[in-house]
């Protein structure tokens, strides 16, 4: 089913997701985002410099609140702005669970042009990881 | 070591244009889960309507934050990178990146600023094709902890 702009009013609330991270994810975002600051994939480093554990990428856990939205629509090329606050970290344990992001939203307000922008909040942990965290996107 | 204000308004490149390639858009989706074939298909890219296979919004940080790399290194700010956080990012699309972009990219440096212990900086990077066409504005705050 695909979401149409007609579809949606201030307040329709997205279904929530949750999107687990492990070690691996991290791995992998290192090398497809080519940041590699050793905090992401050494615990060793990441606690001498005083932090619980390892941490995912601020950006990691960005891209999944914009996953959550394209998804949503089923295009990833239909936000065309998005931007966050990042509030808190999420420590990546090392084990086959890891850490589990719970990522909800709702539209804020509807634009011209079929745009809305929608309101999307990430926790992990009880805590909210990202604040502010806003999209506006583009709905058929 | 507090941030050289000095280097407000100062801007970075453009650097050497980067083409966006349809393995780099799939190892991307892959890697931060994104499912929708519109980032591995090209023939179901195409008839959404776009010339190539499309990026996930967040991928211009590729692009931004290798821009971004030479301001952080410059040693004339003082930036410690060791002690950077990530405050706040934004994505501002003219359109998705796709591939067989040519992307240059610019980087200025918008504001430095001392908010008690800590430093923050804002930089704004802005990718446009090698023929001038604007694709996206990445705006990034930088927190450098325990700057006095």
């Amino acid at each position: 089913m695909t979401i149409t702009y007609a579809d949606v009013e201030p307040g329709t609330a997205i279904e929530p997701r949750t999107y687990r991270v492990t070690r691996l994810d991290l791995v992998k975002y290192c090398g497809a985002s080519g940041d590699f600051n050793v905090i992401h994939w050494n615990e060793r480093v990441a606690r001498s410099v005083g932090l619980p554990n390892v941490i995912a990428h601020g950006m990691y856990t960005m891209a999944q609140a914009g996953k959550f939205v394209t998804e949503w629509v089923g295009d990833p090329g239909a936000v065309t702005d998005f931007g966050v606050r990042f509030s808190a970290m999420v420590p990546v344990p090392d084990d086959d669970e890891g850490a589990t992001l719970e990522v909800s939203g709702k539209v804020l307000e509807k634009l011209a042009d079929n745009k809305v922008t929608v309101d999307i909040v990430v926790k992990a942990g009880g805590a909210k990881v990202l604040t502010r965290a806003r999209a506006t996107v583009r709905l058929p | 070591m507090a941030l050289n204000t000095d280097f407000v308004g100062r801007v970075y490149g453009p650097g050497e244009p980067y083409e966006v390639s349809r393995v780099k858009i799939a190892d991307f989706a892959d890697a931060i889960g994104e499912p929708s074939e519109l980032c591995r298909d090209a023939e179901a890219a195409r008839r959404a309507g776009y010339p190539d296979v499309i990026a996930p919004p967040t991928f211009a940080v590729v692009l931004s934050m290798a821009s971004a790399r030479v301001v952080n290194d410059d040693p004339g700010l003082g930036l410690d990178y060791s002690m950077v956080v990530h405050g706040e990012q934004r994505f501002s699309h003219s359109r998705p990146l796709h591939a067989g972009d040519q992307v240059v990219a610019t980087t200025t440096i918008e504001s430095i600023k001392a908010v008690g212990a800590l430093s923050m900086m804002v930089t704004s990077t802005d990718l446009t094709t090698i023929g001038g066409e604007h694709v996206c504005t990445a705006r990034s705050t930088l927190v450098e902890r325990g700057a006095s």
